[in-house]
């Protein structure tokens, strides 16, 4: 084996692969419901989703848990259609319905193939539980015990409990506090005509976003979304969520019987719409979201064998989202990989990347763009993204631009900007909790 | 077939609606199987050596998977790290995964950095160094992983006790990532020892599978990797597992709020795809038990008895070692592990007593065809299933005719897999005993733990 020369003459030469556009449709329906679509006949397939402001975040107070179940039970009985009845209607034409949900956004998915019988039995489906679910009294209550054993079981899961501490000490009372889930006390008092009215002030035309892409075209998918849209509700849509305010600098040690500690470090990040998302995205590329690639992968995991995971990442929500640090290690030195942490991060906003560290950012995440939309899913979900933050239509085509635009000014800046090291949340987990 | 100069080419044109398959075998006696799909212009290289916790002693578990992580830091010329960073600077995302029946390394790149990937991989397939110090260090991250994964997850040490009690002779009975005492007491030298055991070309597959054409990814293959010889591997001996002669329980006691319980069957797996028959009709019968709303367990455990919050069933028809049956459920609020237990036995009765419908299998053989068509909108997927078949030592042809076979399984041979092979004394049942979520108090350390620098 002769392997001397080639990393030289091949790092050197990797062109940007000519990418086939992808061609993004945009128009509303006439009932308000904005829609995106990508014509792709490659498969035989039709992939849709239909996203609503109805995440947690919308939850009125006391109902901690309303957002979640009224979007469980979406397709748990929906025009005059039991729950078995849809499930079986769905299975017997090998469709997939799934769901997705968080604090922002509630979005129903579905997968069918093209062919004309199977995509109409499909859609129908898809048409009922999204315009008229039925919320039967009895399966309401079977879904609540359902929600609340789930948030039970996940009681046993330091993660899951350092996760919820995080966000409570991060957002206090704004509405991105409470965990998605909800709060068993208070899905426990929760009634059929609490669900009903959380969906009709929320899963209304004005307040969807429909994406679809797949083996249709522009007519049919124009009266798809017109037929989906068609039968909803047209309250408006929600209003803006407060802006979170920077949290306070707080540490909390939570008792856990975990041989490890679960650590999480954190502030208030950014929204969808801000201007430092790239810089901050680029930048954190080389702090702690590049994997192997990152400085606290390699000051935690590879110099100091800490842990199996250590990571960071902005996660851009309507409103400022979070930045979040973590790791995992076993209990005896949880101090001293918290301080790497903490060092890593504060030096991290302090000096900004080095150029070479940039420069081996922007190279994988533009080299990598094409993996970014190498499936109908995965643009799906960027369909659903661009549509729901209302991010610009030409947003994939000017990406990698973006990222390349980044420098080491502005990645210090923005993070000097966002995340004040002396104003930092911490949560750990495990072990004896508060010293 | 040592000394031919050619190439053992076999060229299978599978289907009319699927790409070539193109599977080769190289001098030395690595096989290269090539998916061509050119939706996008990206490709996906994976490659599988046949060595995983199958195939590991005991006193030294979880060496395949310690291997896997070493494979990350360092060759004779490329420096600990670098793989992962030239990689990444092309633009790539890579790891790897070890199973009970593999390992596997993968890279996901542009389609013209192909090249990239078979060098770096190629020369850590000859070439790796295993430093003590560095050995060391990743001991402590895989100690980590283990806490992360299965420790503190007490389903996991369900899953993982259970595995322990149901399997006697297979190697199955050990779990993937390790026992923490062989951890604890693994040294550099037992990987080294392993590295030289079954890192060799006639012990590996590539697969690649995307927007790049066979003849150039053999070609750049035999370059690459060719020139590596192959050496002889050591005698694989079969521990066949013997039959159980009775059920078998074990409960696990760990902090939790809320009880489980898992179930497991021993059962066939393919051997011979064309004739075999019960590992289809097993599959289908997973269908008909779990997989989406419709399915029984979900609309009787969960939904009309609610006497569970939820439950499915799972079984994998291709593997090196035996197979398993297995249904696992967790109780609703107010119900016994005990009362989940006996509605799960009830299906299984009614099953073997009454069978499936028509309607049942008509809708499990539409999905089944459905999932087929959307699996092509993953490139990783369709090359983890080449691999996955031919670690197995099951050929291109099985996956290609898999949908044909499902679909020739009938409600009679569903029952009857059923009556034959979820039978009580082939049981072993586990359960989560949940204890208050308190922390416990510091453990002083066991003799012979290595200790943090």
């Amino acid at each position: 084996m002769t392997i001397k020369a080639f990393c030289a003459v091949l790092l050197l030469s990797l062109p940007f692969s000519a990418q086939a556009a992808l061609v993004l449709q945009h128009w509303k329906t006439p009932q308000g419901a904005r829609v995106i679509f990508v014509e792709s006949h490659e498969l035989p397939i039709l992939d849709v989703s239909v996203d609503f402001a109805a995440g947690s975040a919308r939850d009125p107070a006391g109902q901690a848990g309303l957002a979640q179940l009224t979007h469980i039970l979406l397709d748990q009985g929906a025009g005059g259609l039991s729950d078995t009845a849809i499930a079986h209607r769905l299975a017997d034409v090998g469709a997939e319905l799934g769901g997705t949900f968080d604090r922002d956004r509630a979005g129903v998915t579905l997968r069918t193939l093209a062919s004309a019988s199977e995509k109409n039995a499909a859609l129908d489906i898809l048409a009922r539980v999204l315009q008229k679910p039925d919320f039967p009294q009895a399966v309401v209550t079977r879904e609540k015990q359902r929600l609340i054993a789930s948030i039970r079981e996940a009681e046993a899961d330091p993660a899951t409990v350092a996760g919820k501490a995080f966000y409570r000490a991060l957002y206090g009372t704004h509405p991105y506090a409470h965990d998605e889930a909800g709060e068993p006390d208070e899905i426990e008092r929760l009634t059929r005509k609490d669900l009903q009215g959380f969906y009709r002030a929320h899963y209304s035309a004005p307040n969807a976003v429909i994406s679809l892409i797949g083996d249709i075209s522009r007519p049919e998918a124009e009266a798809i979304a017109a037929r989906l849209a068609g039968g909803l509700s047209s309250a408006p849509a929600a209003p803006a969520l407060p802006k979170p305010a920077p949290a306070p600098a707080s540490e909390q040690r939570i008792a856990f019987p975990s041989t490890q500690s679960h650590v999480l470090v954190g502030a208030v990040g950014v929204a969808r719409s801000d201007p430092d998302f790239f810089a901050l995205f680029v930048g954190n590329y080389a702090l702690g979201g590049g994997g192997f690639d990152s400085r606290l992968m390699h000051e935690v995991r590879d110099k100091r064998g800490y842990a199996y995971s250590a990571y960071s990442y902005f996660f851009p929500m309507m409103e400022a989202g979070p930045f979040q640090l973590g790791l995992q290690t076993k209990l005896a030195q949880t101090d001293d990989a918290l301080k790497v942490a903490q060092a890593t991060l504060r030096q991290f906003i302090a000096e900004g990347p080095t150029e070479a560290e940039l420069k081996q950012a922007k190279d994988n995440l533009t080299g990598g763009f094409p993996l970014r939309i190498d499936s109908n899913k995965k643009i799906l979900e960027y369909l659903s993204l661009i549509g729901f933050y209302h991010l610009p239509l030409d947003y994939l085509d000017t990406w990698v631009d973006k990222v390349n635009a980044v420098d080491v000014a502005a990645v210090k800046r923005a993070f000097a900007h966002h995340i004040d090291p002396d104003k930092l949340v911490t949560v750990v987990v495990g072990g004896a909790g508060a010293r | 077939m040592l000394g031919m100069r050619g190439m053992l080419l076999a060229l299978l044109v599978i289907g009319s609606a699927h790409a070539a398959v193109t599977d080769v075998t190289l001098d030395n006696g690595m096989r290269v199987i090539v998916k061509e799909d050119h939706r996008a212009p990206v490709m996906v290289s994976q490659v599988w050596y046949r060595a995983g916790s199958i195939d590991e002693f005991n006193g030294t578990t979880g060496v395949a998977h310690v291997l896997e992580h070493l494979m990350f830091r360092g060759t004779k010329t490329v420096p600990p790290g670098e793989f992962s960073k030239r990689i990444a600077a092309a633009g790539g995302r890579e790891n790897a995964f070890t199973d009970r029946d593999h390992t596997a390394y993968f890279q996901q790149m542009q389609k013209d950095r192909l090249e990239l990937a078979m060098q770096l991989e190629s020369d850590r397939m000859a070439n790796l160094v295993i430093r003590d110090d560095l050995f060391a260090k990743e001991m402590q991250v895989v100690m980590e992983e283990r806490r992360l994964r299965t420790d503190d997850q007490p389903q996991s040490v369900v899953y993982e006790h259970l595995m322990a009690a149901a399997f006697q002779e297979s190697p199955y009975r050990r779990p993937v990532i390790g026992w923490m005492d062989d951890l604890q007491h693994l040294t550099a030298q037992d990987a080294r020892d392993w590295y030289a055991r079954w890192y060799v070309p006639n012990n590996a597959t590539l697969v690649v599978a995307g927007d790049v054409k066979a003849d150039d990814v053999i070609a750049l293959a035999k370059r690459y990797f060719g020139a590596i010889p192959r050496r002889a591997l050591p005698v694989r001996k079969p521990q066949d597992e013997p039959a159980q002669i009775g059920e078998k329980r074990i409960v696990v006691k760990a902090p939790a709020k809320v009880p489980y319980l898992l179930m497991a069957w021993h059962a066939p797996v393919l051997r011979d795809w064309q004739k075999d028959t019960a590992p289809y009709a097993l599959e289908i019968l997973a269908g008909v038990l779990s997989g989406n709303d419709s399915a029984r367990l979900q609309q009787s455990l969960v939904k009309t008895q609610q006497v569970a919050v939820s439950a499915s069933a799972g079984y994998d028809d291709v593997s090196r070692g035996p197979g398993m049956f297995m249904i696992d459920a967790t109780p609703a609020p107010g119900k016994s592990v005990d009362a989940v237990e006996k509605a799960i036995r009830d299906q299984v009765e009614r099953l073997q007593r009454d069978g499936i419908s028509e309607a049942e299998l008509a809708r499990v053989k539409a999905q089944v065809i459905a999932s087929d068509v959307y699996r092509r909108d993953s490139l990783f997927y369709q090359a983890m299933l080449l691999g996955t078949y031919a670690t197995a030592g099951l050929p291109p042809e099985a996956l290609a005719h898999r949908v044909d076979k499902l679909r020739a399984v009938t409600a009679r041979d569903v029952q009857a897999a059923a009556k034959q092979w979820l039978q009580d004394d082939e049981l072993s049942v586990g359960v989560l005993d949940p204890q208050p979520l308190k922390p416990q108090p510091h453990r002083a350390p066991v003799p012979g733990v290595r200790h943090d620098n």
